[in-house]
């Protein structure tokens, strides 16, 4: 053996997940189970209307119609959808329009977590809506946005004070039916995050959902619904962490996005789901459906994506470009570690004339991780001038990991350009003793590899984002090599 | 004494490469070491900058009286050991300005220094990389990533020049570099030199020394240093050849 005692890559330290705690909050949860009843029961809670419940039922009865599907790369043991707790809400019901009201205990856990719910403290420009478990404790700023017409709010509070707007446009992109996790979100759904930015204004602020799963046994099914009108702009971020536990936890949101004539929306994530211990027990299983639709005419969606945490991520921000000369974009960070699964990817749906879409997907597996890019690109027969350009890249560290790029195209169109390219590849053990012979540790080294390859995507997100986002890497990637 | 090597034995997937090296290297001197290929110059270069690859079966080696091999590759860089690779590393979306400021500042911290800021730094690279005749574009490019040979080898004398270490391995720096740039890696080395720095060159050519004039010349064969000189060692050997060494040294092929 060796005298010497140089850090091998392997012998990194596992630093524990930072957001793990749990909160003891009371909750006033539903016993565990589905049927008809528990749709009714939340429904008459939230204390919503009849067009609703009858939507959620509508949901509920064609969900059980369909099979939980089962072609994506990622492997489970069946979910029991009867072990499942679909409401949770912390018990002192906290008026949404005082801060003072909020239970001390939560303002504590999102000060853990490092959100700061109080608006005199908070020096970066971002309004926050906080959601805990089932439902949304606190919403900032909202006087200020008032004033330029934004809405932003709750989902819960967005059905009682705008329900025409609700009515309007819920389920218009990711209809109720659309697919098993989607069904069942519609029919469970508890709170989630709903704006409006009016006609021709540019929202002077980042708009910020924060999701917090607490309460075991919970499923998180939480709705987001933003609307951009005709020339109006937004940019929107989305953070979520859970408690470490032994079990794994159902996520399975909805977020449909529009932007009419002229508007743009940019959605920004940054997924830090508990992802489950080194042998894969526990984590969040994140089962998401995410859909913009460029309704208008030179309209615009993006959606930046950073995805580090969860047991399994399985989702798609997708476009359609319905608009002529309407734009959709898609910059992605998927991060897998130790058991970790990812399938992740977008759609592009080429309707318009003149539509236009950019892919760049960086995927990054360790340990024994499995990460998939899936991508679809489809250009209809309508939509002339087509242009797509995808690059896909998958980044190794070590060898029992593994990467996989589908990408899938639909060309009806002569006239569409489409450029596609991928690559594949891997840190060296020669680079890190590169780097470490000129005074870097390893840790380090990888960090900045990572961070030079992730460099493009990482552009695209505001600021203060992107540096968490290059943290919460280097966290989720340490003892990473082996 | 900078450096002191005893009895030095390593291997590689159990194959032994080095056979009991015994070197010392004082503050201020330039030693060459020369030796046909496969002799374990490189081996013998990589062991000291520690890589893992190679094991260690015998001996010690002391830098600045400390025990180096019980350093991480990272802490022997930090007190002062460079390695400049006789095939340097391609870091792709890795700049070698960030490189860099990471590795210097990294090197500040343990040395107990404060750490440059973004000004600071880059006034102290222009400096240095007029002393190499770097070109500002490779700068901005991923390290070593698309880099001409000649280029590469120019962008580890240049990094050298920046970390401005104790004790310098160049291992075949001066293979593949066309006059011009021998002789702008060599006014590097030359200029960088100091009465408490040294240098260790592996090189196979005696042109290399017209430049840079060592203090002392071994010849490392099959793994031993079979020959120890001053530099016109490197011209017999240039005009002889090793089979000289081998008659000389009793060592048969
Ligand atoms: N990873 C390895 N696996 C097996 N053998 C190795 C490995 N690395 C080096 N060797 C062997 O060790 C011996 C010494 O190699 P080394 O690179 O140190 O020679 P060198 O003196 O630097 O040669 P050159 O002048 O060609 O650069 C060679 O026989 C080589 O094949
Ligand atoms: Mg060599």
């Amino acid at each position: 053996m060796s005298n010497t005692e140089v850090t091998t890559i392997e012998e990194l330290a596992n630093r524990e997940y930072k957001y793990g705690f749990v909160s003891d909050i009371e909750a006033e949860a539903f016993t565990k189970g589905l049927n008809e009843e528990v749709v009714r029961k939340l429904s008459k809670i939230k204390d919503e209307p009849e067009w609703l419940m009858e939507w959620r039922l509508k949901a509920y009865r064609h969900w059980l119609t369909m099979e939980e599907p089962h072609w994506s790369n990622v492997h489970y043991n069946k979910i029991d959808y009867q072990d499942i707790i679909y409401y949770s809400a912390p018990k002192k019901k906290p008026k949404l329009n005082s801060l003072d009201e909020v239970d001390p205990e939560m303002l504590d856990t999102f000060k853990r977590l490092g959100i700061s719910l109080d608006e005199q403290k908070r020096l970066s420009n971002v309004a926050v809506d906080a959601v805990f478990d089932s439902v949304s404790v606190a919403t900032t700023f909202k006087e200020t946005l008032a004033e330029l017409g934004i809405i932003f709010c709750s989902f819960s509070e967005a059905v009682k004070n705008h329900p025409d707007l609700v009515k309007q446009y819920l389920g218009t992109v990711v209809p109720s039916t659309d697919n098993f996790f989607a069904a069942l979100n519609s029919a469970v759904f508890s709170d989630g995050s709903f704006a409006y930015i009016p006609k021709g204004v540019r929202c002077p602020m980042e708009l910020s959902t924060y999701f917090r799963i607490n309460a075991a046994s919970t499923g998180q099914f939480e709705r987001t619904l933003l609307i951009a009108d005709e020339g109006a702009y937004v940019s929107y971020l989305e953070g979520c962490t859970a408690p470490m536990r032994d079990e794994n936890q159902l996520h399975a949101a909805v977020v449909e996005l529009i932007t009419l004539d002229n508007a743009q929306i940019k959605y920004s994530t940054v997924q830090n789901w508990y992802a489950g211990d080194k042998e894969g027990r526990g984590g969040i299983f994140n089962f998401v459906t995410k859909r913009g639709h460029c309704r208008g005419v030179h309209s615009k969606i993006s959606w930046t994506q950073v995805e580090t945490g969860s047991a399994i991520t399985w989702k798609y921000p997708s476009c359609i470009l319905q608009g002529d000369n309407s734009t959709g974009e898609f910059y992605s960070v998927a991060v897998t570690n130790n058991m970790q699964q990812a399938d992740t990817g977008t759609k592009m749906i080429h309707l318009g004339k003149n539509t236009r879409s950019t892919i760049i997907s960086k995927g990054i597996s360790a340990g024994k991780s499995n990460n998939s890019y899936r991508g679809q690109v489809k250009i209809s027969k309508k939509a002339e001038n087509a242009r797509n350009y995808s690059q896909c890249d998958s980044l190794l560290i070590g060898d029992k990991c593994g990467a996989h790029t589908f990408p899938y195209l639909e060309i009806n169109n002569p006239s569409a350009k489409v450029e596609h390219e991928a690559t594949t590849s891997k840190i060296g053990e020669d680079q890190i003793f590169y780097l470490n012979q000129r005074g870097i540790k390893t840790e380090d080294a990888i960090n900045l590899i990572v961070n030079g390859y992730c460099k493009e995507v990482f552009k695209e997100l505001p600021m203060e984002f992107a540096v968490e986002a290059q943290k919460l890497l280097s966290i989720s990637l340490e003892g990473s090599v082996g | 004494m900078l450096l002191e090597i005893k009895d030095l034995h390593a291997s590689i997937e159990g194959k032994e490469i080095l056979k009991g090296i015994n070197l010392s290297v004082n503050e201020g001197e330039i030693h060459a070491i020369m030796g046909p290929n496969g002799s374990g110059k490189s081996t013998l270069a990589q062991v000291l900058a520690g890589r893992e690859e190679y094991i260690v079966t015998k001996g010690e080696v002391f830098f600045k009286g400390k025990n180096l091999l019980t350093l991480a590759p990272e802490d022997r860089a930090r007190e002062g050991i460079f390695l400049a690779f006789q095939y340097p590393v391609e870091i792709p979306g890795v700049s070698n300005t960030n490189m860099l400021k990471t590795a210097v500042n990294e090197i500040r911290k343990y040395r107990g220094e404060e750490e440059y800021d973004a000004m600071e730094f880059l006034q102290m690279i222009k400096s240095k990389m007029k002393l190499v005749e770097l070109e500002q574009a490779l700068l901005s490019r991923a390290v070593n990533e698309g880099y001409s040979g000649g280029e590469k080898k120019r962008n580890e004398i240049f990094q050298m020049a920046v970390l401005e270490p104790k004790l310098a391995i160049l291992d075949e720096t001066d293979s593949g570099l066309d006059i011009d740039a021998l002789r702008i890696v060599a006014n590097g080395v030359n200029m960088l030199k100091s009465p408490d720095n040294a240098t260790i060159l592996v090189t196979h050519y005696q042109r290399l020394l017209n430049y840079i004039v060592p203090d002392f010349v071994h010849v490392l064969y099959k793994g031993r240093i079979v020959k120890s000189g001053g530099k016109e060692l490197a011209l017999e050997l240039e005009e002889k050849g090793y089979d000289f060494i081998k008659d000389d040294s009793g060592v048969l092929v």
